[in-house]
This record gives structure tokens, C-alpha cells and sequence, in this order.
């Protein structure tokens, strides 16, 4: 029987959101609060395996007696607190940074995020068609994954998931400054170069198909790609004996990515090179 | 933690650079050649990873010595330090005034902000680049303020080597910037720091009564003129009446925040866990800001002592200070006085012989106004990028390397030795009720006697200009430099306090005072402040590191435009200035849009 640690009992906290009372154990975060009482936050440097970065501030809410918005995804909730999700001032500024974002990298391939325009009346062509953009060509200098450096909304995901909240490595950093900045292994070489291990563990957290598997992007580039004829299968990894679950996306009969369940205990979402990318042998046919 | 490092290898220059901070390397683990007992046991580990906070210093010794940062000198000090070298790129391209690509040993720093661009910096940098083209051996680089304000335009040269050679040029003309430049050694010595205080002399000065007066070299001079007598104070009524005179004297941080010193203290002192530190933010990079350099420059030792107040009150023994990359004869001075103390007991492990221990280290800046904000300034500190942390957890709380700690600004540390010597009621008599004491003043643009006022807080803007000789045809006056905000020139009854500046509307930041008459085009200043706010972005939000690329876009479109031809783009700047104002992490998004702000609404800037 496996035991289930249930930790130290953790109070309750009473505070309201939009007005209305809510309870949330001590040490959530207002977005965790608000989404147990079913109201929608949208976020994009949020993961849930990741200590948030707040950087994208797309969930700022607005707090009663705090002179700035708040970022819900990292704010922990206090009691007495008064929160408000929705007013003209929170969605005022989701609303431009949406724009800000819009204008200046490619999120064609970031869930969710076309609602979210239309949602928040967002009006990215207004900063003109001279507007500067990050402006980057994917880089494909391997044969396991591609970094579409144009779709980086620079969240920090990938740079904690590669270093010390998951893999461990440091492979890659943010490097420069400002609307400059970028996410580079060192001195900005090829992946080949430098300590990337290719667990994929970075591709995992990507909020925006910045960073994909290979077979995902020729197959997009090929316009081959179509999410809704994949199936998802759920099964444990063969090659040692940790168990990571595997889930394998399957278009046509042919595996085209494996990714893993984020509540997976063993894993995270987290895999090495052998779990997420040592699949052609299964499809091998000769 | 899994390091990988490339095959490229440092020069023995580079190697020697890195060793003369470090030390030899000890074993293959960090970068000597491989012995047989390498090959035994793998040392490094936790030990190796806690000297992480070297990165800085060691990034300044390799560009020190040799005026840009390869591969192979990047990758050894990663290997000394068990840094990854992916971060360690991380850190090295954050800061302004690091190349990671070769550049010429020599680089002029031209100053291209607010005071000097009314000073004709454009002619002086046009001038400079013709004369100083490839081959000339000498890099010319565009600068953000290098608080040389009072002597515009200013100009300051690098030259790498062992030792790095600097030299100021200010107020630099196109021949003198030139000569500078080609032979660092031999440019002219720099005017004393008392010619940028014009009150220099007065007895009435409380935090500027030495500048000028003393020989900023000897301690002798400097205890002969009061010095050191309020750190006797201070451990006669011990750390406790020392938070006590500090709060009952209402003493307010100087930086810009004006948050209770006493408050800040208090709540770091009574922190259970240790160490504390006291951090010392002389990262002075506000542009029109330059009271920190003339204080250290022209008083060190008082930095010195009351660094050791704050430090004993908050009971810290270890104390940093954290001086901007572009003052290098402040950065000389603080050496050279921290060394003098230290020789005298004053610094150490008993203190005047009473018991308590404290040192400090100068941690010096590499170009980014980012970390002059204090969590970032932490960061730069322990060798990752100075970015900003959230808060919560505040600093009293978490702040250097996680432990509890108190930051303050230069000038709000030397307001404690006259609260200490004269006691705290007689200091909160000066001043009005909620603004109490002495402020500096950073006065410099369209005034016949630019330097740093001292005056006690309450004087309006007017008397301050009148002090300084303020020239005909003013046009507009900024308060609080780059992040502040415009006033208009019949608006000098303003009066210079916390309070009274909110209630005008604006700020008074950092004491900076900018006067600019109409030959400047305001549209020109608040593009120049918007491309400010651009290069200094850290990049970390959205709101800022976006949102100040499209206000630069928009005010760049706008530049000759008025009336109805500006309006769209107004109202596009108002929008995302709200949003970064209301959504950006710390305080240089939040502020990024107030200049301008203030310059469409109470300067009529595009009517």
C-alpha cells in the first residue's frame, strides 16, 4: 500500500473574490483560490509544475489597498483580503499586454489565446506595421527538437524547468536585456554545443510552441498536423525501472510526440531522452 | 548540478586575471591541470557554489584586464566558481558596459542623457565618432547619465589593462574627449569633488560641512572635524536607541521611496534569522543624480561610519556597498577610506574596541539602472542577472542571499551621524513636520551654478533655482530625473518635501532637479527619456520590456507632430504607460511613462 503523506493540517483563510466569500487553505495563491470558486484567470507563465515567474502579468487582478495590480498566479491569499478579478482596470491592462505580446511575437500556436483577444478587445495592429518584433528564425540544429525563438514571450519556464526547479542541467539562460533579451545556451551557440541532456523537459512547459519536438514542427510545416486526429495513450515507460509514465500521441498509426502526465507522481512531466524521444523503434516496420 | 563546458580555452591573461581574484586553482574540479588525486575524489560541491556571489567581481577583473569577455576566459571562471557557463553568459550580457565579443581595449563612455543633450552631447558624440573611427583603437559608446551632471557634457574613457586606466572628461569638448581617450594616463586630473558643491565652506551644511574642507584621503582630517563621534554615540545608547533616535528623528529613505528609515530597521533587526546584512545601494544611476559620487567622493569616511551605525543598529557584521560600474574615482575614494579604517580599528573584528565586528566590500555595478532596485541589486550581488524579485517577501524579511536585510541610499545613511550628534528632536525641528532634515539637491541643465544643494526640506523650487542662478527662458523643470515628473516654470512655489510634491502632483525622487530652457525641443528630451527607459529594461515583464519599446515607437512618430496629428498616439501612450504603471513588476515599469505623463499633460508638450 502505498502511504500518502497529508502533511500538517493548513487553516482555512476567509477573503472574497469579486465579492463573493471564499475559503482557500493557507499558502494558495489567489489564482488557486479562483479556480476553485470556477472563476478564469487567464495565465501564461503559470505552470502547474513550475513555481510561477510572473513575468507575463496576464492574471494581475486587483487587490483593495495595494497601490499596483497584483499577479494572482504568485500572490498568496490573505485573509480579509478583497480581491477583484474583473474590473475595468485589470482588464484594461491583460488587455494590452495581450497587445504588447501580439505585436511583437508570433502566438499562433498558443492555446487559448485567440479567445483571449477577442475576449479582451485586444488590438495588436494598432501599434502600427512598423511596430518592432523579436523577429527570430527557428533554429534547428538537432534532430529531437527546434527552438522557435519568434514565439517567445519569454515566460522563464523552460530556463526553471532546465535548471534547479526540475532537470537540473542550466543549458539555457535569459541573455541581454530588455526587449533584447532572449533565451540562449551559452554564448548563444547550438544546441549541440552545449549541456542541453534533450530530456525535452523544457518543451513540456512551453507555454506557446516556442519549443517543440521536431517531428511537430516539420509535420506543421508540411501542414500535416492535426491535433484532433491524435489519440492520447497513457502507458509506462520500457527502458529502466523508475516507471515514468509515458503518454504517447499517436497521428495515423505513427507516434508524433510523447509527453507525460503533469500528476504523474514519478514524473511531473518530466522525462528523460529515452522516455521522450526513444520511440522509433515501436514504429519501426522493416 | 550537471556542467559542461566547451573547448575553449583562456589566455594566460585572462587566466591571471581570474587567479588574482580567486586565487590558484586548487584541483582540475576548478580549472588546474589534473593530478592523480583529481581523479580520487570530486571536490567543489556546495562549497564551490556558494562563492557564486565572485561572478561580478570576476567578470570586472577579466574585462578589467582585458576589455571584453571570451569564451574561453567566460568558461574558466565558470569552472573556478562550478557556475553554469549558459548562466554565467546570462550575467555577463545583462550589464551595459561588458562586451562578450572583442572590442578595443579603450572605450569613451559619451553621455547622451537629459542634462548633457542640452548640453550638446550630440555635437560632441558626432564629433567624437569622426575622429575616432575603426582603427583608431578606441570604442566610442552612446551612455546613459554618467552623474557628471554638473559639468555636461560629459565623457568617461576605460582603458583595460593591468591596472584598467579611467579618466573623466567633463565638460568635455570634441579635442578634450579625443586626448582623454588616446592617452588616459595623462588627461588632466579631475576638478575636486567640493567644485560640485557650491555651498562648499558653509558651517551651516550638515551632510556636506566637510566636502570640500577635508582631505577626502585622511582620516585623521576627517575625525578632527567630528568625525567617528557618532558611532560613539551610537554604542553608548546601543543598537536599540540607535532605531530609537532614527525614528523619533523621522528620517524617511533619500533613494526615491521615502519609506521610514527607522521602520526598515527595526523590522531587520528583530528578524530571528541571521546573518543580517546592511546594503549599501550607491548604485546612483537616476539620470541628473549625482549626490552619492560627491558625497563619497568628497566625504568618504562618513559613508564609512555610517555604514557602521546602520550596521550595528540592524546587527549586521557584514556590510556591502554596491558602486555604480561608471564612478571610478568614488570607487578609488571608498577603497581607499575603507582601507584606512580598517588599518585603524575602525572596521574589523572590534570596532573602536567595543566588541562588535563589522567589515565592509564594495560590490561594483557594470552599467544597469535595474539595479539600483533593491531586490535586483541583490541578485547582481550574488552573481545572477539583477533582475527584480516579486515581493512579498521583503527584504527586512528575505533580502541579500535570503537573509534578513537592510538596504539603504548613501545620503539616507549620512543623515545618521547628525541625528546621532545632535539627537533626534533637534533634527526633526529641521524641516516640516513630515519631512524632516537636510536633502540634496542635484541641480544641473539651464542654471548658472549647477552642483548639489543642501537645503532643509520645505524650501520651494524657487529659492533652490534662485540659489543656483536659474538662466532666463526657463522651460520646464524635471523633479526626480527620468522617472519623475515635468513642472512648469510658474510653478516654482512647489515646496521641496515628500508631501508637498504629492500634493503638487509630481515627485521629488531622488532629490534631482533638471532645468532645461526653450532652445531644448521637449519632444527630443522625452524621446531620449523613453529610450532611456528602453535600453534599461530588464526584460523580466511584459508591461515594461514591451510596453517601453512601443512608447519610444510612439513618441519617435510624434517627434514633430502637434495637435490633432499627436492625438492617436497619445492616447496610445496613455493606455500602455496605465498598464505599465498598474501592471509592470518594480518600480522602473511603474514609473516609465510618469516623465512623459507629465510632460503631455502639464506642459502642453504636443499642443
Amino acid at each position: 500500500m502505498t502511504v500518502t503523506s497529508l502533511g500538517i493540517p493548513r487553516r482555512l483563510l476567509e477573503f472574497t473574490i469579486d465579492g463573493d466569500p471564499v475559503r482557500a487553505p493557507e499558502g494558495s495563491t489567489i489564482l488557486d483560490a479562483c479556480r476553485s470558486a470556477g472563476k478564469d484567470v487567464p495565465t501564461l507563465c503559470q505552470g502547474d509544475t513550475l513555481t510561477p515567474k510572473n513575468a507575463c502579468r496576464v492574471c494581475v487582478v486587483e487587490v483593495e489597498g495595494a497601490r499596483t495590480l497584483v499577479p494572482a498566479c504568485s500572490r498568496k491569499a490573505e485573509a480579509g483580503m478583497e480581491v477583484r478579478t474583473d474590473t475595468e482596470r485589470a482588464r484594461h491592462s491583460r488587455k494590452v499586454v495581450l497587445e504588447l505580446l501580439a505585436s511583437s511575437v508570433d502566438l499562433s500556436t498558443t492555446p487559448e489565446v485567440a479567445g483571449w483577444l477577442k475576449e479582451y478587445e485586444a488590438k495588436p495592429d494598432r501599434f502600427g506595421p512598423d511596430a518592432a518584433r523579436v523577429d527570430e528564425q527557428p533554429r534547428i540544429d538537432n534532430d529531437l527538437y527546434v527552438r522557435d525563438y519568434d514565439k517567445c514571450i519569454l515566460c522563464y519556464k523552460c530556463v526553471d524547468a532546465c535548471g534547479d526547479q526540475w532537470q537540473n542541467t542550466f543549458a539555457i539562460s535569459v541573455v541581454g536585456r530588455g526587449f533584447d533579451a532572449r533565451i540562449a545556451v551559452e554564448h548563444d551557440g547550438p544546441l549541440t554545443d552545449s549541456a542541453c541532456v534533450y530530456c525535452g523537459n523544457c518543451i513540456e512547459v512551453c507555454p506557446t510552441g516556442a519549443l517543440s519536438f521536431k517531428s511537430e514542427f516539420d509535420m506543421r510545416a508540411a501542414g500535416t498536423w492535426d491535433e484532433s486526429a491524435q489519440t492520447e495513450t497513457t502507458t509506462v515507460c520500457a527502458y529502466c525501472g523508475v516507471g515514468c509514465n509515458l503518454t504517447l500521441h499517436v497521428q495515423d498509426n505513427e507516434i508524433v510526440k510523447v509527453t507525460s502526465p503533469h500528476d504523474n507522481p514519478v514524473t511531473h512531466g518530466n522525462l528523460c531522452i529515452k522516455g521522450r524521444f526513444g520511440y522509433q523503434h515501436v514504429q519501426n516496420r522493416d | 548540478m550537471d556542467l559542461h563546458f566547451g573547448d575553449s580555452k583562456p589566455t594566460d591573461e585572462e587566466r591571471a586575471a581570474i587567479d588574482t581574484l580567486l586565487g590558484p586553482p586548487e584541483s582540475s574540479w576548478e580549472g588546474a591541470d589534473r593530478s592523480d588525486a583529481d581523479l580520487r575524489w570530486a571536490r567543489g560541491g556546495r562549497e564551490a557554489r556558494e562563492r557564486r556571489d565572485l561572478l561580478l567581481p570576476g567578470l570586472h577583473a577579466v574585462h578589467d584586464r582585458i576589455g571584453w569577455i571570451s569564451e574561453g576566459a567566460l568558461d574558466y571562471l565558470c569552472r573556478r566558481l562550478t557556475v553554469p557557463p549558459a548562466e554565467a553568459y546570462g550575467v555577463a550580457t545583462f550589464y551595459a558596459m561588458f562586451s562578450v565579443k572583442p572590442r578595443p581595449a579603450t572605450v569613451l563612455h559619451v553621455c547622451t542623457d537629459l542634462a548633457c543633450a542640452a548640453a550638446g552631447a550630440s555635437d560632441l558624440c558626432a564629433g567624437v565618432e569622426a575622429r575616432l573611427g575603426l582603427g583608431s583603437g578606441v570604442s566610442v559608446e552612446r551612455s546613459p547619465c554618467l552623474g557628471l551632471c554638473e559639468r555636461a557634457p560629459a565623457a568617461l574613457v576605460v582603458k583595460a589593462g593591468d591596472p584598467v586606466r579611467t579618466a573623466v572628461s567633463a565638460p568635455a569638448t570634441v579635442e578634450r574627449a579625443v586626448l582623454a581617450a588616446s592617452a588616459p594616463d595623462s588627461a588632466p586630473e579631475e576638478p575636486p569633488a567640493a567644485l560640485a558643491v557650491p555651498q562648499a565652506g558653509d558651517p551651516s551644511l550638515m551632510l556636506l560641512n566637510r566636502v570640500g574642507v577635508v582631505d577626502p584621503a585622511s582620516l585623521d582630517d576627517y575625525r578632527a572635524h567630528g568625525g567617528y563621534t557618532a558611532l560613539r554615540q551610537a554604542f553608548a545608547i546601543g543598537p536599540a536607541g540607535v532605531i530609537r533616535e532614527v525614528t523619533d528623528a523621522g528620517l524617511v529613505g533619500r533613494g526615491g521611496a521615502a519609506f521610514p528609515t527607522g521602520r526598515k530597521w527595526q523590522a531587520t533587526a528583530s528578524q530571528p534569522d541571521h546573518p543580517h546584512y546592511l546594503v549599501c545601494n550607491a548604485d546612483e544611476s537616476e539620470p541628473g543624480t549625482f549626490k552619492d559620487r560627491v558625497v563619497m567622493e568628497g566625504d568618504p569616511y562618513s559613508l564609512v561610519e555610517a555604514m557602521t551605525i546602520a550596521a550595528y543598529a540592524v546587527g549586521a557584521h557584514k556590510g556591502y556597498l554596491y558602486l555604480r560600474g561608471e564612478y571610478p574615482r568614488a570607487l578609488r575614494r571608498m577603497e581607499h577610506a575603507i582601507g584606512q579604517a580598517r588599518a585603524r580599528g575602525l572596521l574589523g573584528d572590534d570596532v573602536l574596541g567595543q566588541g562588535y565586528a563589522f567589515d565592509i566590500e564594495i560590490r561594483r555595478g557594470a552599467g544597469a539602472y535595474i539595479c539600483g532596485e533593491e531586490t535586483a541589486l541583490f541578485n547582481s550581488i550574488e552573481g545572477y542577472r539583477g533582475e527584480p524579485r516579486s515581493k512579498p517577501p521583503f527584504p527586512v524579511e528575505k533580502g541579500l542571499f535570503g537573509k534578513p536585510t537592510a538596504e539603504n541610499n548613501v545620503e539616507t545613511l549620512v543623515n545618521v551621524l547628525p541625528i546621532l550628534t545632535m539627537g533626534a528632536p533637534a533634527y526633526a525641528a529641521i524641516g516640516t513636520g513630515t519631512s524632516t532634515g537636510p536633502k540634496l539637491f542635484c541641480v544641473s541643465g539651464s542654471v548658472e551654478r549647477p552642483g548639489i544643494y543642501e537645503l532643509p526640506f520645505g524650501a520651494t523650487l524657487g529659492e533652490l533655482l534662485e540659489l543656483a542662478g536659474v538662466r532666463d527662458r526657463l522651460r520646464a523643470v524635471l523633479l526626480g530625473g527620468a522617472a519623475g515628473g515635468f513642472v512648469r516654470p510658474d510653478e516654482l512655489d512647489i515646496p521641496l518635501t515628500f508631501e508637498g510634491t504629492r500634493a503638487a502632483g509630481t515627485t521629488l525622487g531622488s532629490g534631482v532637479v533638471l532645468t532645461f530652457d526653450d532652445t531644448v525641443p521637449l519632444p527630443r528630451l522625452l524621446l531620449r527619456i523613453a529610450e532611456f527607459f528602453r535600453d534599461e529594461s530588464c526584460g523580466q515583464c511584459v508591461p515594461c520590456r514591451v510596453g517601453t519599446v512601443r512608447q519610444e515607437e510612439a513618441l519617435h512618430r510624434i517627434v514633430e507632430r502637434t495637435g490633432a496629428d499627436a492625438a492617436a498616439d497619445i492616447t496610445l501612450l496613455r493606455e500602455v504607460g496605465r498598464a505599465m504603471k498598474d501592471a509592470s513588476i518594480c518600480g522602473l515599469g511603474q514609473t516609465a511613462w510618469n516623465a512623459v505623463e507629465s510632460a503631455i499633460d502639464r506642459l502642453g508638450a504636443y499642443e
